[in-house]
């Protein structure tokens, strides 16, 4: 019961291959996290063009849609989302005390569930680019 | 035992706002992605489509509110996690400036796109 145990410090990095499930669901977490504040700042700066005027949107969005690099990086965006949301919501049950001692089945459920949500997404986002 | 990990300290007011801000999200990124991507796929966005969305008052509150927590919840974790990584100090203040004035410029920056996209 009151088995101690040191968990260290999981900041440091370089422990990686000690990691357990809760880590890495951590560290996926803050991976995910940082990329969508970094991609909200990128999407307000790609909307401003409307202030230019309909064209220049139009033909901002238009222009960007059709590279098939920026409709990957869109699939890449999609499983990032997903994921901190399918976590984000475990972590808001792990808070209210509900799922802790399971938090590695829930964490890998996660993982499983944003696989299918984004597989099964991949023909929306990519149509028409290639 | 099972650890909890979090980059923020249990029960501090950051700590209550992430989750308040986390519940809210959960909603309107899902309606977000579902709207942009299944409803109007993306590569037909436009901007007489936006500004027939953002004309709809409760479309443009819900997109000014999912602004104003998503740049909250992101810059406050960001922050959370730098101090849980140890900064203090002059690090600490040059961080919260920082953060701070790159809030405010999304913000505004967002509620003028909100408002061209609008027509107001
Ligand atoms: C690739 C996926 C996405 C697409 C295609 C997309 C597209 C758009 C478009 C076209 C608008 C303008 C409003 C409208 O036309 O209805 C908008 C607004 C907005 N989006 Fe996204 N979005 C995406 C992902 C995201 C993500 C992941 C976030 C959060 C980090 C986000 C946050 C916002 C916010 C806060 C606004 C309101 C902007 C304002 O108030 O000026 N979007 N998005
Ligand atoms: C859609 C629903 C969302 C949910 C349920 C959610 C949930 C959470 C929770 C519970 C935390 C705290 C983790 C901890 O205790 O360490 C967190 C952290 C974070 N979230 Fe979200 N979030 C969501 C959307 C977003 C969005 C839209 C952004 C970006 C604009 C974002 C950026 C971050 C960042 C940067 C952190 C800090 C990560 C770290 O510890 O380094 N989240 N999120």
């Amino acid at each position: 019961m009151s088995q101690s145990y040191d968990r260290g410090l999981i900041e440091d990095f370089g422990r990686w291959r000690e990691f357990t499930a809760g880590m890495w669901a951590w560290v996926f977490h803050k991976f995910t996290g940082w990329v969508l504040i970094g991609y909200l700042f990128t999407h307000i700066a790609v909307l401003s063009t409307s202030m230019q005027g309909a064209e220049t949107f139009n033909s901002t969005i238009q222009g960007l849609e059709s590279l098939a690099l920026v409709r990957l990086l869109e699939v890449g965006l999609l499983a990032v989302a997903v994921f901190h949301i399918l976590n984000g919501i475990r972590l808001l049950f792990v808070d209210l005390g509900v799922g802790l001692e399971s938090q590695d089945k829930s964490f890998y459920a996660s993982l499983v569930l944003t696989g299918v949500i984004v597989v099964a997404s991949v023909p929306t986002f990519v149509s028409g680019a290639f | 035992m099972a650890q909890r990990y979090s980059s923020f300290s249990s029960g501090s007011t950051a700590w209550l706002l992430q989750r308040i801000t986390a519940a809210f999200l959960v909603v309107v990124l899902a309606f977000h992605f579902f709207n942009l991507h299944f409803v109007t796929h993306a590569y037909e966005i436009e901007f007489a489509g936006a500004q027939a969305r953002m004309q709809n008052v409760g479309y443009y509150v819900t997109m000014v509110l999912f602004l104003l927590t998503a740049t909250f919840h992101g810059v406050n974790g960001v922050y959370n996690a730098l101090v849980n990584q140890g900064i203090d100090g002059v690090q600490k203040r040059v961080v919260q400036v920082v953060l701070g004035v790159a809030s405010l410029l999304l913000v505004v920056q967002g509620i003028r796109v909100a408002n061209t996209l609008a027509g107001f």
